[in-house]
This record gives structure tokens, sequence and C-alpha cells, in this order.
């Protein structure tokens, strides 16, 4: 194994820019990783032929001179709910193998023009339906720390390709939780920007009111690193905010000095009772806060009493906007078409969807059709988007008082494969924390904050600040990170078991 | 369910109609608590940031040339997609 | 298909009070499309283009690809719902109406549902007999066009029978403005003009704003008429509620807006007369047969899931915005009508043969290019008019303004007769060139040079003394038989005026 795996992108930028390492050697190592584990992982659905082609042509420009941005030459893991030129797209689903885009997402453009190096394609559950990867068509990624175990969803893949050290950086979509959950079961970093900070455009969309893209990687100033790049303004997307945002990196470096936790006020929900949480869930959380209030930041307790309506609101809005989103899906124009002999294109449709969508997809489409349904709008989508406003107050209540949130990023450590399977609504429990952030557009952020005692099993604190403010979630998790790793002596993921490479 | 599956064009098969059916009851159960708060007086919102006349000048930009159009097509014919016999009319 | 009854038209207006009620879409010709900047196919320079290849992702429902706002298209909308006396609203949105289709790329097609961009305005309508009526407007909304199927197989190239159809996608996201009539009550025995009119009106006004070609030959414009009847009560009594409703589709001229209408009084009198009833469904008219046929019945189908589009954002039109597109509109047409008139001095008559033939733009344009109006009116609304019959096609798809101006100077100027004009005109048509270019190429000039009429005219004089001494006796009207003889020897191409002078000169002995 080589050792340059194991390297934050922030190091691996650094010695390629003084020229210690070439981007070729980074790639390759990455490569070789991918081919040593992956079988066992599971985190890739399609590794890039172009690669290698891809770092040797930053390797030529830098040689040449050329200014490169912060993060050339770096690889990058990317979630295959996002299209590219170069690689097929399927969203992880069986209706869209082998598909390629005629265009790229805006974020993969911009990480291509970085100098960034795409490797692959990460699996996720199916149309980012899911909190296990286990919906994914293509067969579960495994949680690197306990192979038996979920890797967290729908981002399952880019976690876990993070986590194995099969990519630094990756790229995550976030809907209701989607990068924050994998992070939390991994022992990874991942934030959900503030709705409108990063473009969808070439995100297969799942609800696109809730859906963001977002970075996932090891550390804090990692994601902040790529976070500027794939950020800011497209005029390809209409919700696209047009705020001039600041450096993330700076705020990430600024806060790994600590000195922001200094008289900050952190808020924590009386609503979210510590019954609700696997007991190392809880234990690491309430550890994590005492951690900060000893470096002179103040726990404030805060009200959400709508919180509670999140999950349900949530399973009005996303089933409701995806079955719309999803009806793309026919056969017509592309993707898995299902021949009817004698049938007509209505019953091809029909077959070709029954066909390429797996259980968990035509669960939400059939639930989404019925509550947008005429006689039932009202009643349930109608509500839902009221519930969204009332969850919005809380917040705007909430960081009237603090400047920050904190919560477990989810209620348990990783569970085992195939035990929530047949239990949709207690899946649908998971995102419990991290889905009011999706319904009021703010940004959050999940990092390590310990592992579960009873298991050995990664936990994360998640931060939430005010729309906007997705720079102060890197000052407070930066500043979070240092004290940790101080005083873990090193990052949690240094003490996740090794993986059996492959000769 | 029947219903819901040809609006949502998914042909559905007994067994799965089936076992949508009871999953569907007890979602519906659990997310019909919404509508104890969503009282008349809450205004709805539909997009979490909210921005108005977002807007595009019309010139025209990038157009995908033919063969990127048609290039996952599961079948076409004379440049256009093609499909089999459509039953319905146009809405 | 059996031939459904009908009842005659006269019959069924005693015995019913017609509703109508129209939707009729409008093809804005901007540049690119409403939600992609791909090139818009109903704007001029698109019109040759080659199926799908006017496409950008979220015209076909690419994955991740999303929609974004053309900001002419919603001034043009605003523009349109002004000029039709209608409200802007303070703020709009587009909603998303779902149905599997296979020209709809995505399976949704973004429309506007509970807040459209214009509602509650009012259309002034002339009829032939210079009858005003206004025509209640219940809103104007935007939304995107579908895409084109190609029915292939089968005996019609319908849709019944195909044995598969091919998709275009260039149509799909066109911007369109879809206006919907209130009911429309009291038009009687009127109801099919009405219609016609009401559908010429639409067109005149966004001819006038220059937001559409408002060709219904290409689906520029394109009117969906609902018809309904209710029982006739004695005076004084309460009206009867309204009858159930017919939606007829495919409606592409004004003349088969009138036909349409006038049909669907008979056939739905004729059911009711006896003792039937009404199937509230979608029917297509068939331009060849004059009848229309049962299309889709409203079914659960129709549950459309409209719910805001997620993708966009309400259009707030400000004031200042609205001030100025409402200062830019252009003569309302009604008043136009009157100013032309004037101008024009043409008798009611006169004036009603033209407005009624819907060439009031032609006329204009015509006479802009330096046609005298009663010249431009005989043009069109005789030789253009009867050729355009004759192919069932609209008079002013058939030949530019300008070539009809370049005709009447070139008869003025005596390098053609009647006769010969008419000649060049249906050389133009066919796409021989230009006046002129028809003229050189088909060698149709008068003949102005005096010496081949007079040895024509010598011939036929020779050929025939009996009528040379008939005019030398001073029966001047048997000069005809010769003046024939020597236009058929002159293949047409001499001024028959001139002819004349010279067989009275030449047969006077002088
Ligand atoms: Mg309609
Ligand atoms: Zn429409």
């Amino acid at each position: 194994m080589s050792e340059l795996i194991r390297l934050s992108a922030a190091d691996l930028a650094a010695r390629l820019t003084a020229g210690e390492v070439s981007s070729v050697e980074v790639t390759q190592a990455h490569l070789d990783r991918i081919a040593a584990v992956d079988a066992d992982v599971h985190a890739f659905l399609h590794v890039s032929d172009h690669a290698l082609d891809i770092a040797a042509d930053i390797d030529r420009r830098r040689g040449a001179g050329e200014r490169l941005g912060a993060l050339a030459g770096v690889p990058l893991a990317i979630k295959d709910v996002l299209v590219t030129t170069d690689m097929p797209s399927t969203s992880g689903s069986k209706i869209l193998e082998g598909f390629l885009s005629p265009y790229d997402a805006t974020v993969v453009a911009r990480a291509r023009a970085a100098g960034l190096v795409p490797l692959g394609k990460t699996n996720m559950d199916e149309f980012a339906m899911g909190s296990s990867t286990e919906h994914s068509a293509y067969g579960p990624t495994h949680n690197p720390w306990d192979l038996e175990r979920i890797p967290g969803g729908s981002g399952g893949g880019s976690a876990a390709a993070v986590a194995a050290f099969e990519a630094p950086i990756a790229l995550g979509s976030d809907t209701g939780g989607s990068i924050r959950q994998p992070a939390h079961v991994t022992g990874t970093v991942g934030l959900k920007p503030t709705y409108g900070g990063v473009s969808r455009f070439g995100a297969i969309a799942l609800a696109s009111s809730l859906d963001q893209v977002g970075p996932v990687s090891r550390t804090v100033l990692d994601s902040a690193l790529l976070h500027d790049v794939i950020g800011g303004h497209d005029p390809h997307d209409s919700t696209s905010l047009t705020d001039v945002w600041p450096s993330f990196s700076e705020a990430a470096r600024d806060g790994a000095r600590g000195d922001v936790l200094k008289g900050l006020k952190i808020g924590v929900i009386r609503e979210l009772p510590d019954s609700g949480f696997q007991q190392g869930v809880s234990a690491c959380f309430r550890a994590a806060l005492t951690l900060l209030e000893s470096q002179g930041a103040e726990i404030v307790e805060v009200s959400a009493p709508h919180f509670e309506y999140g999950v349900a609101a949530y399973y009005l809005i996303l089933p409701a906007e995806a079955s719309s989103n999803l009806a793309k899906f026919d056969s017509v124009r592309f993707g898995l078409r299902v021949d009817v002999p004698g049938g007509t294109v209505e019953d091809v449709m029909a077959r070709s969807r029954d066909v390429g969508f797996g259980d968990e997809v035509k669960r939400r489409i059939i639930l989404g059709t019925y509550a947008l349904s005429a006689g039932y709008y009202d009643a349930y989508y109608g509500s839902a988007q009221k519930v969204r406003t009332l969850i919005q107050r809380d917040f705007d209540t909430a960081f009237a008082r603090v400047d920050v949130i904190a919560t477990p990023s989810a209620p348990t450590t990783a569970f085992r494969l195939g035990e929530q399977l047949d239990d949709p609504l207690q899946m649908y429990l998971n995102d419990v924390t991290t889905i009011p952030v999706n319904l009021a557009g703010v940004p959050g952020i999940s990092i390590p904050s310990g592992l579960a005692a009873e298991d050995g099993l990664p936990v994360g604190i998640q931060f939430i600040a005010p729309a906007r403010e997705d720079a102060r979630l890197y000052r407070v998790g930066a500043a979070l990170e240092a004290l940790l790793v101080d005083e873990w002596g090193g990052p949690l993921l240094d003490r996740a078991p090794l993986l059996r490479e492959a000769r | 369910m029947r219903h819901l599956g040809v609006l949502a064009r998914i042909d559905l098969s007994d067994e799965e109609v089936q076992r949508l059916t009871g999953q569907l009851d007890a979602i519906v159960d659990n997310i019909a608590k919404v509508s104890e708060v969503a009282t008349p007086d809450v205004p709805a919102t539909s997009h979490p940031i909210p921005l108005h006349n977002v807007f595009r000048p019309d010139v025209v930009g990038r157009m995908l040339s033919r063969e990127e159009v048609l290039q996952n097509a599961p079948d076409a014919a004379d440049g256009r997609f093609r499909v089999t016999a459509i039953l319905g009319e146009e809405q | 298909m059996a031939k459904d009854a009908v009842l005659d038209f006269d019959n069924a207006l005693e015995l019913f009070e017609p509703v109508l009620g129209f939707e009729v879409h409008v093809e804005l010709n901007t540049a690119t499309k409403m939600f992609s900047a791909a090139g818009n196919p109903a704007h001029a320079d698109n019109h040759d283009a080659a199926p799908n290849t006017l496409v950008a992702p979220v015209d076909m429902g690419l994955p991740g690809s999303l929609p974004v706002v053309n900001e002419t298209a919603v001034r043009y909308s605003i523009s349109l719902g002004l000029a039709l006396g209608c409200s802007i609203a303070r703020s709009s949105r587009f909603a998303r109406k779902n149905y599997f289709y296979p020209d709809l790329g995505k399976n949704y097609q973004i429309s506007q549902y509970d807040e459209p961009i214009a509602f509650e305005g009012e259309v002034q309508i002339e009829l032939s007999d210079g009858t005003v009526i206004d025509v209640p407007i219940e809103r104007a909304h935007m939304e995107e066009d579908a895409g084109k199927l190609t029915h292939v197989g089968g005996a019609t190239g319908r849709i019944q029978g195909a044995e598969y159809s091919l998709v275009d996608y260039n149509r799909a996201g066109v911007p369109l403005v879809e206006i919907v009539t209130k009911p429309i009550f009291g038009a009687d025995h009127r109801a099919p003009e009405v219609a016609k009119a009401y559908v010429a009106a639409i067109r005149d006004i966004v001819l006038a704003l220059g937001i559409s070609e408002a060709r219904m030959e290409r689906g520029n414009l394109r009117c969906d008429a609902n018809v309904s009847l209710r029982p006739r009560v004695p005076a004084g009594e309460p009206a009867a509620p309204l009858g159930t409703r017919t939606e007829t589709k495919n409606v592409n001229s004004l003349r088969s807006v009138e036909r349409a209408v006038r049909y669907e009084i008979q056939r739905q009198a004729a059911i009711l007369a006896g003792g039937g009833t009404i199937v509230q469904e979608t029917r297509h008219w068939h331009e060849d047969t004059g009848r229309t046929s049962p299309g889709r019945p409203k079914s659960d189908a129709d549950d459309y899931r409209y719910f805001p589009e997620p993708d966009l954002l309400p259009v707030v039109p400000s004031e200042e915005l609205i001030e100025e597109l409402r200062t830019a509109l252009p003569e309302a047409p009604a008043l136009r009508r009157r100013r032309l008139k004037s101008d024009w001095g043409f008798t009611d008559l006169e004036f009603q043969d033209v407005a009624n033939g819907g060439l009031l733009a032609e006329v204009e344009a015509t006479v802009a290019a330096g046609t005298s109006p009663g010249a431009a009116r005989k043009w069109w609304t005789g030789e253009v008019s009867r050729l355009a019959n004759a192919r069932g096609v609209e008079a002013s798809s058939l030949v530019a303004p300008a070539s009809i101006a370049a005709l009447q100077h070139l008869v003025d100027a005596g390098t053609l007769n009647d006769k010969l004009a008419r000649q060049v005109l249906e050389g133009v048509i066919a796409g021989e060139g230009t006046p002129q270019e028809v003229i050189d190429a088909r060698g149709l000039a008068v003949v102005s040079d005096d010496g081949p009429l007079i040895a024509a005219i010598d011939e036929a004089l020779a050929a025939q003394p009996d009528v040379l001494e008939k005019i030398r006796d001073g029966k001047v009207q048997a000069a005809g038989a010769v003046i024939g003889a020597v236009m058929k020897a002159m293949r047409g191409q001499a001024d028959a005026a001139r002819v004349r002078e010279l067989v009275l000169e030449r047969a006077g002995g002088s």
C-alpha cells in the first residue's frame, strides 16, 4: 500500500505543487488501491479509463509552468448521480445501465477545469433513495470499518471510497442526509451546502427542492477545498444563488486554529432527546459538546417543536417530486427498454419501468403519485410544504440565539447489511436529524466525533448554520476536528481495521 | 394501487400490488400527521431559499448534435426516436 | 366509423342555445425556446431545421437537465396579456402537468396552473355585418410545446393503425401562450362566425405585437373549440344549466374553426333532440370530411398531478416593466380596422370583404409598398384568394405583399395586362421568382411596339373583309372580332386598348 493514498487532498496538493510527486503517481496509487480493495468494498460502479491520461496532462501542464488550481492533479471520486461525458452515469439504477451523458454536470466540469482527476463513479442507492446503499441495482457497498455493515446512503460509495483510501475526496449529493449520514457511519467528513450554493445542473434529480451536491472527504479542510472548486453561481440552474462566497478553505484553516470556539453559542435541540439515539452515539455527542465547552463555547438549549414532523413532510415532498422527476425514464430516448410483443408504447413504458426500477424506487414513485393525485394534494403535498415553513421558522428562532446547532448526525452506528431492508419506515428514520436541514435549505456538516463504546464503530456530529453561512460550518468543524484529532493522537480513520489487499 | 400504477406507468405485478399496498398504508398513516400542524394560516414553502425573476437572455446557446441527441436511443430511424404503436392520443 | 346524425343548423338553433369556449395556443417567435437556449423552430431562422437538431438537454428530458426561463418569452407573454385586456399577475409561477406521452421529453409539461401570468381580459371581435362582440378572457398562461410525432404504417398516417411512430424533439420547448376564454353566451346563429372572428382577432393581435408568425397551417396558432348546447327556455324563466361540452382539437384554419363549430352544434343537437346525452370528450376535426370524430373520453387519466415546478422560481414583473410594455403596445386591431377603413376609403362591403378574408395585414402591406388601396384589395380578395381556396390554404401563405405590389406596378406601367398579370402571379406562387423574373423567364410582357401589332391587324382585317366594311360603315362594335383575332395572334401579350385604337385607325383607311 502506497503511503500516498493516506494523504489528505490538501497534503497531496502541496506535494504536487512542490513537484515532489506527480499526478500520475498519485492517480496510479489510488487506482492500485481500488484494484486491491474494491472487490470487497464495492465503492465504485465504474473506474475511469482516462484517469492516467488526464493526470499525465496535468503533469505536463504543470511542467510547462501553467498556473493550475489548488487541487490540480488530485484524484476525485464522483457519485454516479452526477452525469459525465467520459463515464457511464446510472444513478445506481438498472434503467440507466450504460447511459452516456452528452454533457457534464456543472460540478464535474468545474472539477475538470480545476485539474482534478476523475477516478470513477461511486455506488449509491438507486436514484439516491435510501440510507444504506443496499438499494443500488448493482449490489451494496460495504463499510470499510466492518464489511458486513452498511456504509450509509445514498452516497455510501463516495463515503466508503474515501474511508477505504480509494480516493482522497469525492462528490456526493444530499437530499435528506445522503452526504452526512454516510460520513457519520464511515468516520468521514461531508457537508451539504446551503440550497443553491452548488449547482444541481447535471445531478440526476431526486427531489429538486431538496437536492444539493456537496463534498465528501476525510478532513474538514479537504471538503472546504473541494467546495471552493464546485460552488458558486451557475446560470444553468435557476435555483443557484448569485452570492459571492467566501473562501471555504480559508475558513477551515482559520477554524483549525481554535479561537472560533471562544464565545461560540452552540444550540442543542430540546426535542431530540437522548433516548432516541444509540447509547454510544449519545455519549460521543455529549463528549464532543463538553470538549467544545472546555474551549469557551457556550451550549444553549433551543426549541424546534416542528422537527418531529420533518420525516413525515420529507416523505411526502420527496416522493412527490421524485415521481415527476423519474417520469423521464420511459424507454423512449434513453435507458432500458423492455419490449412487449404486440404491445403499445404505453405497455412498453410500463413494462420497462417495472423491470428497470427497484422496489424502493417503485415504492416512492407510487407514494408520490398518490400524494399528488387529485383530492389529496392539499392534505399531503400542500401540508408538507407548510411544515417546511414551520421548520424554517424553528431554525430562524433558534439562530436568533445561537451561532450553530449541533445534533448527532444519525441515530445509530452502521447497522448490518440487510437488517432494515424489509422495514422501510425504520429505514426512513435514519435521517431524522439530517432531514430538517434539507427542508429548510440551510447548510449542515458531519464530522467524526468518536467511536461508539458498545460496537467500536464511528459516530459523527452534525453542525447546522443559517442559510449562506457554510463558511461558519468549516470554521467550527475544523476547530472541533483539530481538538479531537489531538485527543485521539491521530485521525479517527487510523483506527479502522486494515482492509485485506488482494494480490 | 392499480390506478396509481397506471398513472405512474409502472406495470405492477399482483404480488407487487399486494406488498406495496401494505407498506403504503403504514407509511401513509405515519406521514398523514403533517396535517396536524399545517393550519390555513401557515404559508407553503416550495423553495427553501426564496428567489424570483431568474431569467435567461434570449440568445441561442449550445445545442446537442443529432448524434448526441440519439446516442442513447433504444431505437431510432430517420434521425428520430422510434417507438412502437401509440394507443392513447395527445393531451 | 359510422356517420353521426346532424340536425339542420337552423332547427338546432331553435331548440338549443350554443355556448362556446376556446383555448388558443400561440407559438412565440423568440430566438430560443421557453426553457432552453436551443434555437426555436417557430423563429424564421429555423424553419428548415432537420429533425432533432434544435435540441438542448432539457428539451429531451436528459437526466440532470434543468429549465431556465427565457426572458423575452416572459415579455412577449406580458405584452400579449395586456393586448388581451388582462391584468398581469403580481406573482406568477410555473407548475408541472404530469402525464406520459412520447412527445413529452420529461413526461411532464411545464405550464402554469393556479398562478397564470395574465387573467381576466376581454377581446373585441367584429362580425361580417359590423357587429362588435366582447369575448371574455379567463386567462393567458405560459407553457412549453411538445415534440412532433410522425406515425408510420397503417393507411392514413394517423395514430390509429400505425405500426410505429417517430419522435422529433425540435418543437419540444417552443414557448407557448395558451389563451383561455370564459364561456361565450349569446352567439346564437352567429356562433360559427364568432368562432372564426375570435381566432382571427387573436391572430391579428399577435401579428400586431410581432410575437408570433401566427401561421395556422404551420401550427403557430392552434385552436381547441369547446361547444355545448343547452335547451332554450321561454323568456322570463331561469336559463338552463350549461350542457356537457366537447373539445374539438386540431382546428388549423379560420375556415375550419367556423365549420367545426357549426358541425358540432348540429351533431350535438341531433343527439339531444333524439333524447341522448353528450359525452364529455375531446373530438378531432377532419378537414376532408368536414366532421369531427370522438377522441379520448375524459377519465381518471386526466389526473395531471399539478404541483409547483421546483426547478423554477416565481415571475414577479415590476410595475415599471408592465408600464413599459403597455406603452409599447401597438394599436388595438379593432381600432386599427376603423382607421384602415377610413384611410382606404372602402365601402362597408369592400372593407368586410378584406377583413373577413383575414387580409387586412396583406392589403395594408401592399398599400404601404405603393399600390392603390383599390388595386390591393382586388388582388387579395380576388385572384389570390381564388388560388388559395383552390389549394385549400390561407391567402396570406401564398404570396408576399411585396410581390403583389410589384405586379400591380407592372400593370400600371403597361408592361402587363390583367391576363398576363394573373399568369405572372401563378409563376410567382409556383416559386419561379419575382414578377420580373417570371416575366423574363416566360417572356410574358405586353408588346408595346406598334410594328408587330399593325402587321397583325392588317392581316386580320384582310382575312375579314366584311368586318372592315362594317367598321367603315360606322359599326364600330364590329371591331371586337378583329381585336380578338389580334390578341389571339399576339398570344395575349398585347394591350387590348392600344389594339383597339390601332384597328380603328387602320380601318379608317387614313
Ligand atoms: Mg387545452
Ligand atoms: Zn396548453
